[in-house]
């Protein structure tokens, strides 16, 4: 078992490095071909030993240290893969994911002049991925925190000649450092507050802490209430949670498959992860649970507002993703952290199959991504159409409550707003969370409708775009460099390497929820989780949400069917009335168009507060007082004596030199002298 | 084993004899190959002097707390020449002697005015600076320390740019006035504990108000070396006038003689009194981390973004030193070594455009990464250093000195990590616009990748950075039972 998992975690960066380092040696399909082998290799053990240890012969939990990291008293973390349900789990999400995605760029990169630099990334990006969700202590999940915030740099910014992707790079970088700031010190509070940083030995201590006290900046706080406060600000950070939300949108300057494997299905939801993973902490913060569940809710809310309000294909398919991680936060602030895995689970297969179908669509449009210029695209891309409408009906949570029948997202979306309304009896954010879930799901319905109807319903408006110029979006892949300019309008299937991901996704998007709802939340959870997530002895919300009343488990079909509705009207029966909407640029429209004008608070505070104070810094304080009443100062009083040295051009070094000497020699025989006597 | 640290430290010297030898002998001969004879004798001299820090190395024995390789002749009236080394020192001279062949393989094109003198002054500055560290008396210590001044201070006022008269005065003028205030103190203290001897004070007991005086003496000295806040603004200067190999050394050892003072004297010496100014050094090392990690972000000179990163980044070290616990001591530890490597090689990157374009201004640059991908990843993998990513050596020393801090003032450990979310921004900023982009300057149109030699200099700082990224362990077994010593007995003498 040990050979099985340390293969199938290093064998991306393997990968990852014979691509990256000799990519040019070995040409374009070796690395390829090395990249994604080793990839289905990692997805091929994921699944085995997801069938191990759920049902298999290596049921439980296993730990195995492979080397020492970071050993300075009881700070001891050691470089580990830790299998249970949950890392499991996430092993197979992450593995499937990514050997499709790999895949599938054969053909979606295959005009692209570095293709192994991509392959690369793409595999150490999964490396990274994989290392965070075996890790056995907080060290290594910040390993992989980090890393898989490298990755997502180097592959936002991988089309480096554009300006505006190396700006969404950096952007992405540092807004997860702002995370992370919160992710250290939660550490650290872990660290003097149980004095150890491994998982093993510091859950069994938290109960023993809970109600305890804790200063922290002169305050007194609730100990594990802070302790997982802080470290909630990094999964806000890596999960695009309101406030640190605002480098997802624009990380979409990536290829589109990055979008997929990176800011849909993976790492985006390592927030989530680790609030699950940490559920022994959460269990026993009941303040921070809270605070989780009112930032998941407004989060799902608000960016399925920004959703609805988007023409850019992949913004609206990654507002979509801020919502549903929205709704995964909520679900474990209300404690069903089992829901919040079994929607990670759904969605990674349906956001993943939406993004990936976008590509499709983008990669026929010949790099188009303004949907008011696509329409009637269906006859062109049959296969993408399919697939597109499936994942939608998985999103949109499309389903038959009576007999238990629906796409994925039908069952994973009803646990959590079920486990909202379970957990909303005297707590009014839960009440509040179930409110929203359901809005949201209203507006994820209409916004993802109205996606697949501008882009394949309607009339079509890229042959009116073929007069002006297909790329005056500012999208231009310049260095994408296609050699098919003649007949670079008209609409074209993708390629079967394109295909055959989607299709395996759109099975996943179909058969995810059904295969699995009894193990995650069902009757079958304690052994299908085997104490990989840890719910208090008070903590009965899953059982509580099964017994949910009839008008809470038909009400989200009902709401995402008058969204479906709605979106009809809008878009098909009524075309263009969408767009006769937005150019009227009403209030409401114009603060989701501009998506709540976070970018531009930001910048009007954050950013300009950062030059300001790095100019007065610089140019006042180092220049003017250090250096004004310091050297420059003493330089004044003695410029005569410089001017008269400079004459002597470089004689004067030796001259300070030996003076120097010589008064460090004559001080230091009076002080012997001075002293012997 | 006796006499092997004066044999490392004076084995430069051969070189220098070599070098002078060769001039004398060399007259009037074509001045190219005689540099390049010089360059070759430089360069065996610095590799042996690495073999034998090595082997140093092999010899020390972990375990033991004390001082070892000791060596102890008595000069004049009770003045010895006394040296040894412990857990924490030695990793110090194996650094100096690990760049040292670096930077003279950094100059090998570089340089080409008086060669000669240029390679005798890098070889002195390596004996004087492994002195500094072997040093286990407080005259010798002194006569190293200030004598490390000279070598440096010729590298930059000749071989150095434009400005490099006003970057030399102030350099001079600030270390000036550290060491004055110094040698006072080393003065008192001789004549209060009767003995040099670096051992022997480390167990002396002076009385705490003494300590308070003499700590301050000693702080300014060595607060000007780091350089910490507000002391710090020789330092850009002397970076941006001093030639490449200049700056590798300037961050990578002689900021480090502040910081390994602080270990050595302030800390044991001082105990009480170093208690007493935590706050006033907590202070100083935050204020340092965020004031200019922004100013490093408006600059417009490579090499003085990268200067101003470095004080942020000296800024962890004296933070984590005076937290007095393990984790905070090991992590500054850490944390220079880090330190020492990766800014070296940052400099060394901006050595490899400098010399092609003869300009350090960011605004010249720009797209480099359409003609220099391997350069590009070079320079990728130590931005990541420097802004501490998990996985290289820089994060090491990060997250060690803010956990330790933490146990001492959580306020003082907030201001730190926040600077790490700065430390991204002024990194990221500055591989952008070099890197990323179009390549729109004409004149970086024919710019080549790495040479053969670059790579040669890049490599051993490349494996080191990602092998104590990812097994830190291997110097934490070399220091931790020093510096166990060191937090016990400081522990015990203030009592807590």
């Amino acid at each position: 078992m040990e050979h099985i998992v340390t293969t199938l975690v290093f064998a991306p960066l393997v990968g990852a490095l014979i691509a990256g380092l000799f990519g040019r040696r070995i040409g374009d399909i070796a690395s390829q071909s090395v990249t994604t082998g080793l990839l289905l290799l990692t997805c091929g053990l994921s699944w085995m030993t997801f069938y191990q240890v759920i049902w298999g012969a290596w049921a439980g939990h296993a730990t195995f240290t492979l080397a020492p990291f970071i050993q300075i008293g009881n700070f001891i973390s050691n470089w580990s893969i830790r299998i249970d349900t949950l890392s499991a789990v996430m092993l197979v999400v992450v593995s499937s994911v990514s050997a499709l995605v790999h895949i599938y760029s054969w053909g979606y990169m295959s005009d692209d002049p570095s293709r192994p630099r991509f392959f690369s990334y793409l595999s150490l990006f999964t490396f990274a991925m994989l290392m965070l969700v075996t890790a056995a202590d907080f060290m290594q999940l910040f390993f992989g925190w980090e890393g898989v915030g490298l990755a997502s740099y180097l592959l936002i910014g991988f089309w480096f000649k554009k300006p505006s992707a190396s700006a969404a790079a950096i952007k992405a970088f540092v807004v997860n450092r702002v995370g992370d700031f919160g992710f250290a010190l939660g550490i650290m509070t872990v660290f003097w507050m149980f004095g150890t940083i491994q998982f093993a030995e510091l859950f069994p201590m938290i109960a023993a802490k809970a109600g305890t006290q804790w200063t922290f900046i002169g305050q007194s706080w609730s100990a594990v209430d802070l302790a997982c406060g802080l470290l909630f600000i990094g999964a806000m950070g890596k999960s695009a949670q309101f406030f640190l939300h605002t480098w997802l949108p624009d990380a979409m300057e990536g290829p589109t498959p990055v979008s997929a494997l990176i800011h849909a299905a993976t790492m985006v939801t390592a927030g989530v992860y680790m609030v699950c993973l940490l559920s022994p902490m959460f269990e026993y913060a009941p303040v921070t649970k809270q605070i989780v569940t009112l930032i998941g809710a407004i989060t799902a809310l608000f960016a399925a507002t920004v959703g609805l309000a988007q023409n850019d294909i992949k913004r609206v398919i990654a507002y979509s993703t801020c919502s549903q991680l929205g709704y995964m936060f909520f679900a474990a602030g209300v404690g069903a952290y089992q829901a919040a895995m079994f929607h990670l689970f759904t969605h990674a297969f349906f956001k993943a199959l939406l993004f990936l179908g976008a590509g499709s669509v983008i990669h026929g449009m010949n790099h188009e991504q303004d949907m008011r210029k696509m329409g009637g695209l269906w006859k062109y891309l049959p296969v993408t159409y399919a697939v597109m409408v499936i994942g939608t009906l998985a999103i949109t949570g499309f389903g038959i409550p009576g007999v238990e029948l629906g796409f994925a997202g039908f069952y994973s979306k009803d646990a959590i707003i079920e486990s909202a309304w379970a957990a909303s009896g005297k707590n009014p954010i839960a009440s509040f969370a179930f409110v929203v879930g359901l809005l949201a799901a209203g507006l994820t319905a209409f916004y993802s409708w109205r996606l697949a109807f501008m882009t394949f319903h309607g009339t079509a408006k890229w042959d009116s775009a073929h007069d002006d110029h297909a790329h005056d979006a500012g999208h231009g892949h310049d260095d994408h460099g296609h050699d098919d300019h003649d007949h670079a309008h008209k609409p074209h299937e993708s390629p079967l390497v394109m295909l055959v991901p989607l299709i395996a996704l759109a099975v996943g998007a179909i058969g995810a929820g059904y295969a699995f709802v009894e193990n995650f939340v069902g009757e079958h959870r304690d052994e299908f989780w085997r104490g990989a997530i840890f719910n208090a002895p008070t903590n009965h919300v899953l059982e509580h949400a099964h017994h949910a009343p009839e008008w809470v488990v038909m009400a989200p079909l009902v709401v995402s069917m008058t969204g479906l509705a709605g979106a009809i009207y809008v878009y098909l029966m009524n075309e263009g009335m969408g767009l006769r909407v937005a150019s009227r640029g009403g209030p409401l429209h114009t603060f989701f168009y501009n998506k709540w004008f976070f970018d531009e608070l930001y910048e009007a505070t954050f950013v300009r507060a950062a030059r300001f104070l790095g100019d007065v810094f610089w140019k006042i304080g180092d220049q003017k007082i250090i250096d004004g009443f310091g050297p420059d100062g003493v330089a004044a009083v003695s410029a005569s004596v410089g001017r008269r040295f400079s004459k002597a051009q470089s004689g004067y070094v030796y001259h300070y030199a030996f003076v120097m000497l010589l008064g460090v020699a004559g001080l230091l025989s009076y002080a012997l002298w001075a002293w012997s006597h | 084993m006796t006499g092997i640290l004066s044999l490392i430290t004076f084995a430069p010297m051969i070189g220098v004899a070599a070098i002078l030898a060769l001039r004398a002998m060399s007259a009037g001969q074509d001045t190219a190959v005689v540099a390049n004879r010089a360059k070759i004798l430089a360069l065996v001299t610095s590799l042996v002097t690495l073999a034998l820090s090595v082997f140093l190395v092999s010899k020390f024995d972990a375990k033991d707390t004390g001082f070892q390789f000791v060596e102890s002749v008595t000069w004049f009236s009770g003045a010895t020449y006394r040296m040894g080394i412990d857990g924490i020192s030695i990793l110090f001279v194996l650094l100096t002697a690990f760049l040292l062949p670096i930077c003279i393989l950094a100059s090998w094109e570089s340089v080409t005015d008086r060669v000669l003198e240029y390679l005798a002054a890098f070889l002195l500055l390596e004996t004087l600076v492994i002195g500094v560290f072997c040093a286990l008396d407080l005259v010798l210590f002194y006569l190293f320390f200030e004598g490390g001044l000279v070598p440096m201070f010729l590298i930059i006022g000749i071989w150095g740019g434009k400005n490099r008269v006003y970057a030399a005065y102030k350099f001079f003028l600030y270390t000036l006035l550290g060491s004055v205030l110094m040698l006072a103190a080393i003065l008192a203290m001789a004549s209060i504990a009767k003995t040099t001897s670096i051992p022997d004070l480390m167990v002396f007991k002076f009385d705490p108000k003494v300590q308070i005086l003499l700590w301050l003496a000693f702080f300014a000295s060595f607060a000007v070396k780091m350089p910490m806040w507000p002391v710090h603004t020789w330092l850009p200067d002397a970076h941006v006038e001093a030639p490449t190999a200049g700056s590798v050394i300037l961050a990578g050892i002689l900021l480090k003689m502040g910081g390994y003072g602080f270990l050595r004297f302030l800390l044991p010496m001082f105990p009480q009194a170093s208690v007493y100014f935590t706050p006033l050094v907590f202070a100083m090392s935050v204020i340092a981390i965020i004031y200019t990690s922004l100013v490093a972000f408006r600059q417009v000179d490579i090499k003085k973004l990268i200067a101003y990163s470095s004080v942020a980044h000296m800024g962890f070290v004296t933070m984590g030193i005076f937290s007095g616990n393990a984790q905070g001591v090991q992590g500054a530890i850490f944390q220079m070594l880090s330190h020492g490597v990766i800014a070296g090689a940052l400099f060394l990157c901006v050595g490899v455009v400098y010399d092609r374009m003869h300009t350090r201004e960011i605004a010249f640059y720009g797209g480099l990464a359409n003609r220099m991908p391997w350069y590009a990843a070079v320079f990728l993998l130590f931005t990541m250093g420097n802004v501490g990513l998990p996985g290289t050596s820089g994060f090491v020393g990060e997250i060690l000195t803010m956990t330790g801090t933490y146990h001492v003032s959580t306020w003082t450990a907030l201001a730190a990590t926040a600077g790490v979310i700065l430390s991204a921004v002024y990194a990221l900023s500055l591989y952008r616009r070099v890197m990323f982009g179009e390549l729109v300057n004409p004149k970086l149109s024919a710019i080549q990748d790495l040479t053969v030699r670059e790579v040669v200099i890049f490599a051993p700082l490349i494996a080191s950075t990602l092998i104590l990224g990812v097994r830190p362990g291997l110097i934490f077994n070399l220091t931790a039972a020093s510096v166990d010593h060191l937090v016990g007995a400081y522990k015990a003498a203030v009592g807590g």
